[in-house]
C-alpha cells in the first residue's frame, strides 16, 4: 500500500469523512422523526392514517434508495447534498418506522389498557406509558439503521455530495490511482461501522439479558 | 412533464431489457451467494478452530462496507492500470462478483443464525442415538435451520434487486442506467421515467415481500 496516497490527500479524505459523519447524523435524526411519526400512524386506531403509514412503508421499501436520490437531484434539480440527505431520510424512515412499530407492539396491551382507564389520554398513555418502555426494544435495531445509514450515505457519490466515497472518486481521477485509494476508503468507512456494529452487538445482548 | 413522449414504445422496450439484466444480475448473485454464503455460515457455525475466527473477520469487515464501494473496487480497483493489473472483466461479470461478495458475507449470518436456532436438545439427542457431527448437520440441524432461513433470505434477495441500481457506477445496462439514458436525451422525461422505473422495482419487490410473509405465517 502507497500511504503517500492518504498523506499527500489527507484534507480531501478528512472532508469526504467529516461529510459522511454529517450526513449520517442528519439524515438519522431526520428519519427518527419521521419514522416515528410513521410508526404511531400504523398503529393509531384511525383506519385511514394507518392506511398511509403502510402504503408509505411499502413502497419505500421496495425501491432502491438510487431512485429516490435521483427524484430530488434530477427531477427537483436540489443540489447533491441536499438531495442525498433528503433521499436518505426518507428511505431510513422506513425502516425505522418498521423497528419502532414492533418496539411498541412487543409492549404488552394491558399497559395500554390500564394507562387508558386511569384516565390518561391516548397520547398520553402512549408517550408516557408505551414508548419509554418501547426505546429498550427498540435501541439496537436503531443502531443497525444508522449503520446501513453510515454505508449507504455512499451513494451521495453518484449525485456529487461530496462524502467519503465522492472525494475518493475525485483523488483517484487525479492521481490515477485506483486500488489504494480505495482501500483507505474502505478503512475511513470501517472506522465508523465496525466500533458502531460492536455497540449493537453489545446492546442486542445487555438488553436482551435485563428484559 | 411529457408522460406521453417517455412512454414510447422504444422506451419502454429499453427499461424491460434493462429490467431483466437486473434479474439476471441479481438471480445468479443469489444463488452464488447462497452457496458460498452456506458454506461460510456453516463454517462460523461450527467453530473450526482459526478457520472460523478468520471467516468472522472477512466478513464482518465486508458487512461493514458500503456495497458501491465494493463494486467500484471489484471493477476499477482489481483492474488497476497505475498497477499493470487488466483483467479484462466485463461489467456484468464485474457486477455479480462485487454483488456475491457482498451478499455472501450477508446470507452467512442468516445462515449461522438460522443453524444457532435449531434447540441444543435436537444435537445432543442425535449425537446420544449415535450420529457423528456431520451427519447430525445434515439430518437434524440442517432441514430445521433451513425453514427458518427462508424468509430472512427472500428479504435479502429484495434488498439484492435493489442494491444492484448502485451498479449504474459501472454502466451495468440495468434498469436504473437504461432510465437514465432515456431521460438524459429530453428533461420532461425525468419525473416519467423515474415513476416507472421505480413501480417497476416496486411490483416486483412487493410480490417477493408478500410471498415472504406469508412463508413466515405458515411457519409460525
Amino acid at each position: 500500500m502507497d500511504f503517500s496516497i492518504l498523506a499527500e490527500n489527507m484534507d480531501m479524505y478528512l472532508e469526504g469523512f467529516l461529510k459522511t459523519i454529517q450526513i449520517s447524523l442528519l439524515a438519522l435524526v431526520g428519519s427518527f422523526f419521521l419514522g416515528a411519526v410513521i410508526a404511531v400512524m400504523r398503529i393509531a386506531p384511525f383506519k385511514p392514517l394507518n392506511w398511509i403509514g403502510t402504503a408509505y412503508v411499502e413502497f419505500v421499501r421496495n425501491i432502491p434508495l438510487l431512485i429516490i436520490a435521483f427524484l430530488f437531484y434530477y427531477g427537483a434539480k436540489m443540489p447533491g447534498f441536499a438531495a442525498g440527505s433528503l433521499a436518505l431520510t426518507i428511505y431510513t424512515a422506513a425502516f425505522i418506522a418498521e423497528a419502532i412499530r414492533a418496539g411498541i407492539l412487543s409492549i404488552h396491551k394491558g399497559q395500554m389498557e390500564a394507562a387508558r382507564s386511569s384516565g390518561l389520554t391516548y397520547g398520553q398513555a402512549m408517550r408516557m406509558i408505551v414508548l419509554p418502555q418501547a426505546i429498550k426494544v427498540v435501541i439496537p435495531p436503531l443502531g443497525n439503521q444508522f449503520i446501513n445509514l453510515v454505508k449507504n450515505s455512499s451513494i451521495l457519490a453518484v449525485i456529487a455530495g461530496g462524502e467519503l466515497m465522492y472525494q475518493a472518486d475525485l483523488i483517484s481521477l487525479h492521481t490515477f490511482v485506483v486500488f489504494d485509494v480505495y482501500i483507505f476508503v474502505a478503512i475511513f468507512y470501517l472506522v465508523i461501522t465496525i466500533p458502531l456494529s460492536l455497540g449493537v452487538g453489545y446492546l442486542e445482548k445487555h438488553l436482551a439479558k435485563s428484559s | 412533464m411529457d408522460f406521453a413522449g417517455a412512454y414510447t414504445p422504444d422506451n419502454l422496450k429499453f427499461l424491460v431489457d434493462g429490467f431483466l439484466v437486473t434479474l439476471k444480475v441479481a438471480v445468479i448473485s443469489i444463488i452464488l451467494s447462497f452457496i458460498i454464503g452456506g458454506i461460510l455460515g456453516i463454517i462460523r457455525y461450527a467453530k473450526v478452530p482459526l478457520l472460523s475466527k478468520i471467516v468472522a473477520v472477512i466478513v464482518e469487515t465486508i458487512r461493514n462496507l458500503p456495497l458501491i464501494l465494493i463494486i467500484f473496487f471489484v471493477y476499477f480497483g482489481l483492474q488497476d492500470p497505475s498497477r499493470g493489473w487488466s483483467l479484462n472483466m466485463s461489467v456484468t461479470t464485474a457486477a455479480i462478483m462485487a454483488l456475491t461478495i457482498f451478499e455472501s458475507a450477508m446470507i452467512s449470518e442468516i445462515i449461522r443464525s438460522g443453524l444457532n436456532s435449531v434447540p441444543k436438545g435436537h444435537i445432543e439427542a442425535a449425537r446420544s442415538s449415535g450420529l457423528n457431527y456431520i451427519q447430525t448437520l445434515i439430518h437434524i440441524i440442517l432441514p430445521q435451520a433451513l425453514r427458518n432461513m427462508v424468509p430472512p433470505i427472500v428479504s435479502q434477495f429484495i434488498s439484492l434487486l435493489k442494491d444492484t441500481s448502485l451498479a449504474v457506477i459501472i454502466a451495468l445496462p440495468e434498469l436504473t442506467h437504461n432510465g437514465q439514458i432515456i431521460y438524459a436525451q429530453n428533461g420532461n422525461y425525468i419525473y416519467p421515467i423515474l415513476i416507472l422505473v421505480a413501480l417497476m422495482y416496486f411490483v416486483v419487490n412487493y410480490g417477493l415481500s408478500l410471498v415472504a410473509r406469508t412463508l413466515e405465517i405458515k411457519r409460525a
